[in-house]
């Protein structure tokens, strides 16, 4: 398998070239095209760095901790070499003129992105059947979904095209295609790593994280894209991505209400497999209650649509994006504009977003949900003082089938019950593939923790890993 | 349980500035009542007293220096959209 350590370690020492690496991955990108994992390839300009790498290497110079490691960017990503399309028609063709913070420090270690991977539509959904152009599909069977939205990195990933690959977590989007699809998705503390470049969703819970195959990957990809950043100002510098060791006993709750009959049994088999194992690496594995639980899915569905209806009000077809045709007043232009370049999902969040925001019902819905996310919060904080890691499934079942959601907005949000919790109290979280069901579909166990604890995690990740 | 009348659904669409077919005012209707439905749960909650969280992280008033520095080129800028005529935006007709 790619590991992120030994290809920097073999360009840097000049054992293998940046070139050969970066070939190899974009042509398993070319030969698994049936996935429709990646939207656009960045092939000359990743040949182009890679070169550069490669020259640098032979003058003795310094090229980084991540010197020609391969990478795939989620296309809501702004990134040189191909169009940035967030996957929808409004921005089939636009291309940036900046690059996203996190892409420049990675770029900046000497990572090369080859890609640009698939995506719901303005990362709007949980499946990538959202996408303006086409679904992906799952790397372990392909007539089930990727999940989403951030699917087409997380099959890349499965597939061991490149060693890791970038998502954007506003909801769940990077741990649920990462449970779907076995591997490691890790979405960070809110405010630690930059979204400065990333197309907004919803701005108060948008998060940016990675996929990857080992804990210690996962920790260096993170290490290098967090930060303050001058150019988003929600960011700190204090907190660590650093493995953190945990030899001592820890106390490990896991989630009452997200191990229900709801829950596929084998979802649940796995979260009680992966505690037995905590226990037997010395820690303390009690369960919790999160009774606000079951609301947090109705406060997601109204604050994140308030966000969007304002984030996405400039997409208009004036500065860039396409335009519609041949509308003879502005107004008849943003209209159509929008009505062509959105998907349906797109704009029903816009227009839930507008209904929870109107005069009239932005006291019982908007505000409503603003407090019971202080209830949720309060209830995590209360867990955390007795608790140092809580523990639930990623996702209440494996991977679905292609189709089997699409015509119920409601069945399709209910995918992102267990992962939207972190979010909104902005908490690290991580998921961690363990287990499968019986067709052979992955299943992921998700560790939460609480505001800058992302090292913990993934240290208790990397004691486990061992662990069959 | 709320429910929300084809008229309501293309009044958001206007504040929206979304051009909807009427097919797609139908399939929207249904679906927004469907989400409204759903969300109306939190009413049963109660949150007398209870501050609204906006935000997490705890920051307030982030300032920087107000210096110039170099930005995206104006050119950079205009090639990107769809109609430009020298160095602005053209649109249609506003009124």
């Amino acid at each position: 398998m790619l590991n992120v350590l030994d290809i920097a370690n073999s360009v840097q020492s000049g054992d293998k070239p940046a070139r050969a690496w970066v070939e190899e991955s974009i042509r398993a990108l070319e030969n698994n095209a049936e996935y429709n994992a990646v939207l656009n390839l960045t092939t000359d300009r990743a040949l182009q760095r890679a070169d550069e790498i490669d020259k640098a290497v032979s003058s003795g110079d310094e090229v980084g901790r991540l010197a020609g490691v391969p990478f795939v960017v989620k296309d809501n990503f702004l990134a040189y070499g191909a169009p940035t399309t967030a996957a929808a028609k409004i921005l089939e063709n636009f291309t940036s003129p900046v690059q996203a913070t996190a892409v420049e420090k990675l770029e900046a270690e000497g990572a090369i992105c080859i890609g640009k991977s698939n995506l719901d539509a303005f990362a709007h959904g949980g499946s990538t059947e959202n996408s303006a152009f086409g679904v992906t599909h799952n790397s372990k069977d392909k007539t089930k979904v990727a999940g989403g939205s951030s699917g087409g990195s997380a099959v890349v990933t499965a597939l061991d095209i490149v060693p890791f690959a970038l998502g954007s977590d506003t909801g769940g989007s990077i741990r649920q295609p990462a449970s779907f699809n076995g591997v490691y998705g890790m979405k960070p503390t809110y405010g630690a790593v930059s979204r400065f470049g990333v197309v907004a969703m919803a701005s108060g819970t948008d998060t940016i994280g990675c996929f990857a195959k080992t804990a210690d990957e996962t920790a260096l990809v993170m290490s290098v894209m967090a930060g303050k950043d001058p150019q988003d100002m929600t960011t700190v510098d204090d907190i660590s991505m650093q493995i953190k060791p945990n030899k001592k006993s820890l106390k490990i709750g896991i989630i009452a209400e997200t191990m229900t009959d709801d829950v596929q049994p084998e979802v649940r088999d796995s979260v009680k497999n992966y505690a037995d194992a905590l226990t037997a690496a010395g820690h303390v594995v009690e369960e919790v209650s999160l009774s606000m639980m079951k609301y947090t899915l109705a406060m997601y569905y109204i604050i994140v649509p308030a966000e969007i209806s304002s984030n996405l009000a400039r997409y208009d077809g004036i500065r860039y994006g396409k335009r519609a045709q041949a509308a003879t007043t502005l107004a008849e232009l943003y209209g159509r504009t929008r009505d062509e370049g959105f998907v349906t999902e797109n704009k029903r969040r816009i227009m839930v977003g507008s209904y929870v925001l109107s005069s009239g019902y932005f006291d019982a819905y908007y505000q409503q949900a603003q407090k019971a996310r202080t209830l949720l919060i309060r209830q995590f904080d209360e867990l955390f003082e007795t608790y140092d890691i809580l523990l639930s499934p990623t996702a209440p079942t494996t991977a679905f089938g292609i189709g089997d959601n699409v015509d119920d907005p409601v069945k399709m949000y209910l995918a992102d019950i267990m992962t939207v919790p972190a979010s909104l109290a902005g908490l690290p979280a991580l998921s961690v593939p363990f287990g499968e069901d019986k067709a052979g579909l992955s299943i992921g166990v998700q560790l939460i923790g609480q505001r800058r604890s992302d090292g913990l995690l993934l240290g208790v990740a990397k004691s486990l890993e061992a662990t069959p | 349980m709320t429910t929300i009348s084809s008229d309501a659904v293309r009044q958001l669409a206007t504040l929206s500035a979304i051009a909807l077919s009427d097919q797609e005012v139908e399939r929207l209707r249904a679906d927004i009542t469907s989400i409204l439905g759903y969300v109306e749960q939190l009413s049963e909650l109660d949150t007398k007293d209870i501050e609204p969280t906006y935000q997490v992280t705890g920051l307030s008033n982030v300032w920087r220096e107000d210096s110039v520095e170099e930005s995206t080129a104006v050119r950079k800028i205009l090639d990107d959209a769809p109609e430009t005529e020298t160095n602005q935006f053209k649109v249609p007709k506003v009124l």
